[in-house]
């Protein structure tokens, strides 16, 4: 049995015993740290993983809450249908919230929750029909199967059973083919669209399921009190739920009961003590919460639980067996005219980087694109991939114009590509980073993660990656962090990556780059062997000699402009050619 | 509605806004400069009403024994940092700074203030005490993060702003304060009354606009944080310090703030915790003009201004829901006018 088990197992005797023997005053805290977990989990998520942030969170745990309020006492309606009825409201509210803030910068997003938290905070307090500020009282218990549950004992059960599927379903949810999606988009999301990913759409659902957790932790506390009013769904309370999963952390999704935990208890603590110590009454706790927050953000920005998590060894992941394969793309005969850029055009300002390109490329040949620092090669790299939108001229792959869609609409056309600055997920493992180049390849969403009915799915997604891993020579590596291989290795890694995305055409934007020359040489041996298979490859590159002994053709560019084109040899004794690298003789 | 209460209800608006409009331009100058989204710019302007308030009860203010604690704190920053790259010499401007400066200033003010001197000298006495607690609070919470990604100097602005309110709650208590008027007199102009107080709030305010203004345009340290607001590694490269920018840019802020609080005091109680929504709404502001517009900021402001004084009229119960709601339709042409590529962070 390894620690993971054993502590889990310690903790479920725990949750189940803890009603039963502890005093009402700790079960009540047990109570509460379950509720705040709850909420807590979806801003790990949200902040830990996806890198956005709302301090509204306390607002949509009082949207569960008065919707059960309201709807229970007034028209007596069953809890169970008022939780479907407040999930349903928090759903709509925060898929417009999320849709009007999450295509602007990432601080509208907290700003604009910090600002709805206070509304919402507000509106409560000022509805008569929702009692005020003096609330609704007697709301119905929560009748489970025939058993009501009244006291608090009993209803630490329902809520760590809430809990504890929340974090089960959300630990699925991070392991799946929409789970690494979610975690590129923190720090990959250039990357992520490049292979396909709809970043805004994973935005959103991760603030809607952040949200949607609050809501049903506002039930729940709700029917425990059975009582609400608009006091704990104030923007403070917002800020401390951010405060827990920044305690926490996000290297795991138990950092949410961890800083949950921490906080309720040193927030009881605080109480206790610090108004003796000054005094006079007050919420005093707030400085230590907001000094120690600081402190933390300083020293160990990840929270707490990256040192917790160094005493669990995450198991090996075992590949499960595959039943079926991936779909391969029917790919064109050899010589087949594969990808034209027709008179492309690319200005900064005043500044043309790229001016009236043309070459044309065909199926199964190693272009080289060369010229000096500063010729628009990557630029022309860019608007092939969709990153950057042309000027003027035309791009057309396979005989469909390219040029006007967007890199996540270029992958599945079959081009798929690496990146000059080397873009991947360094905590991640080197098998998880391959896997997201198969995005596009998987269906399976969000809801089939949680509930792990994509296992087949996400099994042939694994093993395609391992294949490809295989293929590039990295095999040995599989599982390892990514960010803890070497710079050449990375490079590699993401050749890996792009061949996940079953292309048509590689492109590879300097990949010797930095490279020493023994890793030169294995880059240039995978090359050839994948041109071997028939695959195309577009390369862009600065370093001459591997170029020369690799490519079928040279297109040379100078100060944007095609400067010329041919084979290598031709290339080596171009005199306009000589004379952009070397300077001129007279 | 009758024309003289729309008339009054302008007036009201504008006092209001012209308040909101220098917090929004110290808001957008902080996060052009810094990137910090300084929400605890709220908790300056309760500070600085609140610490008045006290200066004209004839008390030494709480805020005095912050300033204390802030300088030695960032002495022993500094001091850790000067004996670790083994400089010395900086050690007695360290001590001058951030020991002396502060003792002497509170020293002041502790035999000033129960002489109750003129307004003029009490507002001086304040700004003293509170201004310099924004370069203070950028070397001890900003600087250490100045790389760090928006979304967590932000989280850093929130905590700030928690334990700055919990401060000024022990320091002035939970009963809110409202000083005398700054003048008294009052002017009949058709069916309007103008209040002298409302001049002082919107003069002020245009005076310290076009303070900023020139300070901005004519001096070097203006152009400097205007370089680095542009350019941060391009003004690093022709010798700004961002470590000095960040906290020029505090001062003012700070400044700012504090004079805010000073103005709005007359207006309004103010309490220890009143200040966040009072610069949360010259956040709305702000926000109409991008964070990136000063025109557009102030122009904002006073809409959120009129806003709410027109709000207070109709549906007082409803006033700040009204005001931040106005944030929706502001997100929603934003997000529908601007086409921003994420770039990637941290």
């Amino acid at each position: 049995m390894n620690r993971t088990r054993l502590v889990l197992g310690v903790f479920l005797a725990f949750i189940l015993t803890a009603p039963l023997v502890l005093p009402e005053f700790h079960v009540t805290l047990l109570n509460y740290i379950g509720l705040y977990s709850i909420v807590a989990l979806g801003l790990v998520l949200l902040t830990g993983v996806g890198g956005l942030t709302s301090f509204g969170q306390a607002a949509f745990v009082g949207m569960g809450a008065y919707a059960t309020a309201y709807l229970s006492t007034v028209h007596g309606w069953s809890p169970w249908v008022t939780l479907l009825i407040g999930l349903a409201l928090t759903f709509a509210v925060s898929l417009f919230l999320g849709f009007i803030t999450l295509r602007l910068s990432g601080h509208y997003l907290p700003l604009g929750t910090i600002a709805w938290g206070i509304s919402l905070y507000f509106l409560f307090g000022n509805m008569t029909f929702l009692g005020g500020y003096t609330g609704i009282s007697s709301l119905p218990p929560i009748n489970f199967f025939g058993l009501t549950l009244d006291s608090g004992r009993e209803f630490n059960y329902l809520i760590w059973a809430f809990a504890l599927l929340a974090l089960l379903s959300m630990n699925n949810l991070l392991d799946s083919r929409s789970g690494r999606a979610i975690r590129a988009l923190k720090g990959g999301g250039l990357m992520a669209e490049s292979f396909g990913v709809d970043t805004a759409r994973m935005k959103i659902i991760i603030f809607v399921h952040a949200a949607l957790l609050a809501s049903l932790s506002g039930w729940l506390y709700a029917h425990l009190l059975r009582f609400v009013n608009p006091t704990p769904f104030s923007i403070n309370s917002g800020i401390e739920y951010l405060f827990m999963a920044v305690v926490g952390g996000a290297a795991s999704v138990w950092g949410a009961v961890v800083g949950a935990g921490i906080l309720t208890i040193l927030k009881q603590w605080l109480q206790n003590i610090l108004p003796k110590l000054l005094g006079q009454s007050g919420n005093f706790e707030m400085i230590v919460f907001g000094v120690l927050l600081v402190l933390l953000l300083q020293r160990a920005r990840e929270g707490i639980m990256p040192l917790a998590v160094r005493f669990f060894p995450a198991p090996k992941k075992l590949l499960a067996p595959v039943s079926q394969v991936l779909q391969r793309r029917i790919r064109p005969a050899a010589g087949e005219a594969l990808l034209d850029v027709i008179g492309a055009r690319k200005a900064f300002g005043g500044l043309v980087a790229v001016n009236d390109l043309s070459f044309t490329m065909r199926s199964g040949e190693i272009l080289g694109l060369i010229g000096p620092n500063g010729a628009g090669k990557s630029t022309v790299f860019n608007l092939i991939t969709g990153v950057l939108p042309a000027s003027g001229g035309e791009v057309h792959f396979r005989g469909e114009r390219i040029d006007r869609l967007s890199a996540r609409a270029i992958i599945p056309r079959g081009l798929a590509r690496t990146f000059q600055q080397v873009h991947l997920l360094p905590t991640m493992s080197v098998l998880e980073n391959v896997a997201i180049g198969a995005h596009l390849r998987g269906r399976k969403g969000v809801v089939s993660a949680a509930l792990r009915l994509e296992r087949a799915e996400e099994a042939t997604l694994l093993a395609e990656a391992a294949q490809q891993l295989e293929r590039v020579g990295l095999g040995a590596s599989m599982h390892e962090q990514a960010g803890s291989l070497a710079l050449g290795q990375q490079r590699i890694l993401e050749i890996a990556r792009a061949l996940c995305a079953d292309p048509v055409l590689l492109l590879l934007d300097e990949p010797a780059a930095g490279l020493r020359y023994q890793e030169k040489r294995a880059l240039a041996e995978l090359l050839r062997g994948l041109k071997a298979e028939g695959m195309s490859i577009l390369l862009v590159e600065h370093d001459m000699e591997f170029v020369m002994q690799l490519v079928d053709r040279l297109v040379v560019m100078d100060f944007g402009e095609k400067l010329a084109e041919g084979l290598p040899r031709e290339i080596q004794t171009n005199p306009a050619v000589l004379e952009a690298y070397l300077g001129s003789v007279n | 509605m009758n024309t003289e209460i729309a008339l009054f209800l302008i007036q009201d608006g504008l006092t209001n806004g012209a308040i909101y409009a220098l917090l929004a331009l110290a808001l957008v100058l902080v996060f052009a400069v810094t990137r910090v989204i300084f929400i605890p710019q709220g908790e300056f302007v309760a500070y600085g009403a609140l610490t008045l308030a006290s200066l004209q009860l004839g008390k030494l203010p709480g805020t005095a024994w912050l300033l204390l604690g802030a300088g030695l704190a960032v002495a022993a920053v500094e001091l850790v940092q000067a004996l670790r790259v083994r400089a010395l010499r900086r050690i007695p401007a360290i001590i001058l700074k951030f020991i002396i400066v502060p003792v002497f200033l509170v020293g002041l003010v502790w035999w000033a203030a129960p002489q109750k001197p003129a307004l003029t000298l009490q507002i001086v006495l304040a700004l003293a005490l509170i201004v310099p607690l924004g370069p203070m609070v950028y070397r001890l919470a900003y600087q250490p993060l100045a790389n760090a990604s928006v979304l967590v100097l932000l989280i850093v602005s929130v905590a700030l702003h928690f334990a700055m309110t919990g401060l000024g709650l022990v320091f002035f208590g939970a009963e809110g304060s409202r000083t005398p008027p700054f003048s008294d007199a009052q002017w009949k102009l058709g069916v309007l009354t103008i209040s002298g107080q409302s001049l002082w709030v919107v003069g002020a305010s245009l005076a310290l606009i076009a303070a900023l203004l020139l300070f901005f345009e004519h001096t070097i340290y203006g152009k400097a944080l205007r370089a680095t607001a542009i350019n941060r590694v391009g003004a690093r490269l022709v010798g700004v310090s961002p470590a000095m920018a960040g906290k020029l840019s505090f001062t003012l802020a700070a400044l700012i703030g504090a004079l805010s609080g000073i103005l709005i005091a007359p207006i309004t109680t103010i309490y220890y915790d009143s200040g966040f929504l009072v610069g949360l709404k010259g956040f709305v502001g702000a926000i109409v003009g991008g964070l990136l517009s000063y025109p557009l900021a102030a122009a904002g402001a006073v809409l959120v201004g009129m806003l709410e004084a027109y709000a207070s009229f109709w549906a007082s119960a409803y006033k700040e829901v009204i005001v931040f709601t106005l944030i929706i339709p502001v997100l929603v042409w934003r997000s529908l006018t601007t086409h921003h590529i994420e770039e990637d962070e941290e």
